[in-house]
């Protein structure tokens, strides 16, 4: 073996190690893939920066640990009854308050959504505190398969899976539908498509409804992971607006990309320089600012 | 109701429109009509007016007052939506194309407000342009066949009333033929035409009055039989 190569032998993590490190970066980046496609979803239609987004991610996580502890409803109907939930609270978030700041400067929603977003978190941890409440993983889904180089826990497969699905669904409804085009022809040109007669603004009202309800769902799937906390959305939420902007703002392909190759980049940052691991996505936003200011898939804003 | 009633119909009433871009007060009330199955034009020279009436009518402006009234209902306070709904197609003069989206998506975009539009094999029929490309992006069409698309997509909605800006501007001859055509024979089928133009020439070939604008206000009406005797008077509208 030549001399070189003995070093990168040594150099060489475990695999044991390495796979792990690389399902857990799948996993944060399925949820980065998630949060990000709803805040480039919500963007292209509204022109609006969610900075809501990290506490209806949170609220997701809340709704259905009070439907368990409060009200006994489990984790299956919870996956779709907190979605709903929280694309309620977003209607009436867009209703009453967004709506009226369209026309202004973007920073004006950034700064209006970050309002709501340190109320709702405010008020959770004045009741709950910042420790988080465990939500334990549905029957169905305890338990680990031997993959052969690695252990796989079925739960970490099934929220990888998920989100690919949801990833999946949402890019076919948005670029293979009828529904789907109408949303693209209103982000390029709103009042055109209103004047064929398409109710655009309460078209506006649901995509920010259908934004937090995914959010809510990532909350859902992330609570046996990553425990219910009121601060869970904030920590999640700066990440994920560095993953939009290395994948462009708008560009439903370029978040969900991004975000799994952000989670595995991270995961294995893990494996060989531990001290970068959290910081190196902001490392990477930084590159991408410099090189490519609209990011890898972005429109020019 | 007999034949000979609906034509003499005023389909659109336009009375004392105004209309505002914010501050500037572009529109000085306009007043008009259009007959059901005809072809009428608004002539003027640029910045009149003539657009801002189309967009007036259409409530793509918010900001106007006076009366529009469509089949005899109001429109103006409605939205949008609502305007396109009671049975009127807006073709712009930038055309709207869409760029995130195919021909065909392009094609099948607005809404259909009432029965009896055409469908898509008869649009194609009209555009065979567009049936060859109808996979491609909108935007990457040609001039002319962009114009095709923005007229082609909005017969399928069964709207009745067709608000048409400057389908000629920037075309060649030869295309600009093709519409004057396609418009003929859009009249043929029973669409009421409103047309905006700057081109008298074209204008001539198609319709059956002209309203002139100038300063957000019509100044003058001629009938499309009568233009040779007016013609000194046109060409001092319009300036040409």
């Amino acid at each position: 073996m030549p001399d070189w190569l003995a070093h990168i032998a040594v150099a060489m993590p475990p695999t044991q190690a390495l796979f792990g490190q690389l399902l857990i970066g799948l996993i944060n980046g399925a949820f980065y893939a998630m949060l990000s496609l709803g805040l480039a979803v919500i963007f292209g239609m509204l022109n609006i920066i969610n900075f809501a987004h990290g506490a209806q991610y949170m609220l997701g996580a809340f709704c259905a640990w009070f439907a368990l502890d409060y009200l006994g409803i489990g984790y299956w109907p919870s996956l779709i009854l907190a979605p709903i939930a929280v694309a309620a609270i977003g209607i009436a978030l867009e209703r009453l308050l967004l709506r009226h700041i369209y026309r202004l400067d973007h920073l004006y929603g950034l700064l209006l959504t970050f309002g709501v977003a340190l109320i709702i978190e405010g008020v959770l941890r004045n009741y709950y505190g910042s420790s988080g409440q465990p939500y334990s993983i549905p029957r169905e889904l305890t338990g680990a398969r031997n993959l052969g180089f690695m252990f796989l826990p079925n739960y970490r497969a099934w929220v990888i899976f998920a989100s690919l699905a949801v990833c999946f669904g949402t890019w076919f409804l948005i670029e293979r539908t009828r529904l789907g085009s109408y949303l693209r022809a209103a982000t390029e040109n709103p009042s055109l498509v209103q004047a064929f007669g398409i109710n655009v603004p309460r078209m506006v009202t649901l995509t920010y409804g259908f934004g937090a309800g995914l959010a809510a769902l990532a909350g859902v799937l992330a609570a046996p992971i990553y425990q219910v906390s009121p601060l869970m959305g904030s920590d999640i939420i700066v990440v994920v607006f560095a993953v939009v902007v290395i994948g462009g703002m708008g560009s439903i392909v370029g978040a969900v990309a991004s975000g799994f190759v952000l989670g595995v980049v991270e995961g294995l940052t893990k494996v060989f320089y531990p001290e970068a691991s959290n910081t190196v996505i902001f490392v990477v936003m930084a590159i991408v600012l410099l090189v490519k200011p609209a990011g890898f898939f972005g429109r020019t804003v | 109701m007999p034949e000979a009633s609906v034509r003499q119909r005023d389909l659109l009433r336009v009375q004392d429109l105004h209309a505002w871009y914010g501050e500037s007060h572009v529109l000085h009330g306009m007043s008009f009509t259009v007959g059901e199955g005809e072809v009428v034009t608004l002539l003027g020279r640029n910045g009149v007016g003539k657009t801002t009436t189309l967009k007036a009518i259409m409530g793509i402006l918010p900001q106007r007052r006076g009366s529009v009234a469509f089949e005899g209902r109001e429109l103006v306070g409605l939205a949008s939506n609502r305007i396109a709904r009671s049975g009127i197609a807006y073709c712009p003069e930038e055309r709207g194309i869409f760029s995130s989206l195919s021909v065909e998506e392009n094609l099948l975009l607005p809404p259909q407000v009432r029965p009896g539009g055409m469908s898509v094999e008869e649009v194609y029929a009209l555009f065979p342009n567009l049936a060859e490309r109808k996979r491609g992006q909108g935007t990457k069409l040609s001039g002319g066949e962009q114009q095709m698309l923005a007229i082609g997509r909005i017969l399928r909605t069964g709207a009745r009333l067709l608000l048409l800006d400057e389908p000629t501007e920037g075309l060649a001859p030869v295309i600009v033929q093709q519409i004057g055509a396609v418009i003929g024979a859009l009249k043929q089928k029973g669409f009421t035409i409103l047309l905006v133009e700057q081109n008298f020439r074209f204008a001539a070939t198609v319709a059956d009055r002209h309203y002139v604008v100038e300063h957000g206000q019509v100044i003058d009406e001629i009938a499309n039989d009568r233009l040779d005797e007016n013609i000194g008077k046109l060409h001092e509208y319009l300036g040409v």
